[in-house]
């Protein structure tokens, strides 16, 4: 009763302090082995030392480097094949058979492949990630060009508009509803590939991102260093989550193609 | 059927209706429900080709959609929701009349003041009540300047007042622009008040069933107007007006 009539960021923020009171409740009385299992002060310790120490924030920046080049040009290959398939047939067939066989792949089964290829270096994860984002970026895209209404399309063609100025002025818009959420799949779907990525990088010995940081830290038994790695990755996570929601808030949304959540 | 249009002469053929409406006409379509009217606005538009028969517009052929036949549709989401009111008749000045931003707004200034919208002028198309964003479609398509407007039903998903509202104002701009005007509707009070001549299409396969001139009729109380009405609804619905009025208006 009283708890629904809090603010929703007052509610989410009392949920969180309680997990974390629970997490340091357990530490203290339960007896954990901290080679096990880290307190959330240990934790904080960790972040806040090796943020300092700088370890942390190159690996961030790192990770967030080779995923962000990923997208982009999965994002661009993606938009390009669902552009070409809304023009011809044959774009359209060729979308369809090699998201069919390429999307069900998990885009990290790749990366010993792209190993070969461009060697223990940031290029193979870029790579990975770029597959990984293409094709949720392309279906999305595909079926938001599909279901734009015949009646934007015709008032479009009726002021002479064709081709790409048609793609980028028209479609591109009335699509991005499905654009915005190919693009958060793209984004999750890469986060998790380019963290697996450096994780087997880390094994490898290569140094490197946010995966290589955990590795790292599992070799060296620093557990509350495992678990700062993965709180940071989390946090990164809600971050990105709100930079979608002011983006879908200045566009679609109040464009009201896409109803407030 | 080829047809070569004179000088000042939209000549239009489309399978069994032939039929050419003059320069700054008010030109009416009206038929049953799915007898082909819109397709053939359609046909006028560019937006298909007719497997057989020609549209010529002022003697030239068509092939394809151009802003010289504006069109104005039933749908409400014919404005591009991701541009104001104002931006989307500047975009449409600057795609399809190539104009500067300058002149685009200036121009955009005007039509909205014509069509009563200024004061939504920034506000987005999802804002708008219905009849505000037939305005401002209507305010798009008198901005290209079009040698012929086309209206599909533009006021058919509009409340009854609203409608009659618009009716009006379409004959304002209509006196303020002298632009031809073709327009398909399904009502008979609409087509009679604002038609020089109403095309009536029998159920599908379309045919001319008549033409029939409503020039200057446009008084609803007027005994012409009802004379006029009860003629349409004939061609329209024999069977029903055999009934009423004894079989006038068939053959």
């Amino acid at each position: 009763m009283m708890w629904a009539r809090l603010p929703v960021s007052v509610r989410y923020t009392l949920l969180v302090i309680i997990l974390i009171v629970v997490w340091q409740a357990y530490i203290t009385f339960g007896h954990v082995q901290p080679l096990l299992f880290s307190s959330p002060l240990d934790v904080a310790r960790a972040i806040i030392t090796d943020t300092q120490s700088g370890i942390l924030v190159t690996a961030t920046t790192h990770t967030l480097g080779v995923l962000l080049i990923g997208i982009a040009f999965g994002a661009t290959t993606g938009f390009a094949l669902a552009s070409f398939a809304v023009f011809s047939k044959i774009g359209h067939d060729i979308l369809t058979v090699l998201s069919a066989i390429l999307n069900p792949l998990p885009s990290i089964a790749i990366l010993p492949l792209a190993m070969i290829w461009f060697g223990l270096r940031p290029e193979s994860i870029v790579f990975v990630v770029a597959l990984a984002t293409v094709w949720p970026v392309a279906i999305n895209t595909d079926t938001g060009f599909r279901t734009i209404s015949t009646t934007t399309q015709m008032a479009a063609r009726n002021l002479g508009l064709r081709g790409w100025r048609m793609v980028l002025d028209v479609l591109l818009p009335a699509a991005l509803p499905s654009i915005i959420s190919g693009l958060k799949a793209a984004w999750a779907f890469g986060w998790r590939t380019v963290v697996a990525a450096e994780l087997v990088f880390g094994v490898a010995g290569s140094s490197g991102g946010l995966g290589w940081y955990i590795n790292n830290a599992r070799y060296f038994l620093q557990t509350a260093n495992i678990f700062a790695g993965l709180v940071v990755i989390s946090l990164l996570g809600i971050a990105v989550e709100a930079l979608f929601a002011v983006l879908e808030r200045r566009t679609v949304i109040k464009w009201g193609m896409k109803a407030a959540t | 059927m080829a047809y070569r249009g004179d000088d000042g002469k939209d000549i239009v053929a489309v399978e069994a209706a032939t039929f050419d409406v003059d320069r700054g006409e008010k030109f009416v379509i009206i038929g049953p429900s799915g007898c082909g009217k819109t397709t053939l606005l359609k046909a006028i538009a560019g937006f298909m080709q007719p497997s057989a028969g020609t549209i010529t517009v002022d003697g030239r052929s068509l092939e394809r959609p151009g802003p010289d036949r504006a069109v104005v549709f039933q749908d409400f989401d014919q404005l591009f929701p991701w541009r104001t009111v104002r931006d989307n008749i500047v975009y449409a000045l600057r795609v399809a009349k190539h104009m500067g931003r300058r002149e685009a707004g200036a121009r955009a200034d005007d039509v909205l003041a014509l069509v009563d919208i200024a004061r939504a002028a920034d506000r987005y198309p999802h804002q708008l009540s219905g009849g505000m964003k037939q305005r401002a479609a209507i305010a798009r398509a008198i901005a290209l300047e079009p040698t012929i407007l086309l209206m599909d039903e533009p006021f058919g998903a509009l409340d009854a007042i609203t409608r009659n509202q618009l009716q009006i104002e379409l004959n304002r701009i209509w006196e303020r622009t002298n632009v031809t005007l073709i327009l398909v509707t399904h009502s008979i009070q609409e087509a009679i008040y604002l038609g020089h001549r109403v095309m009536v299409m029998s159920t599908f396969p379309a045919r001319v069933r008549e033409i029939v001139d409503t020039h200057e009729v446009d008084d609803p109380s007027s005994d012409r107007f009802a004379e006029l009405t009860g003629h349409l609804r004939g061609l329209l619905v024999p069977a029903v007006a055999a009934g009423m009025t004894g079989g006038a208006g068939t053959e």
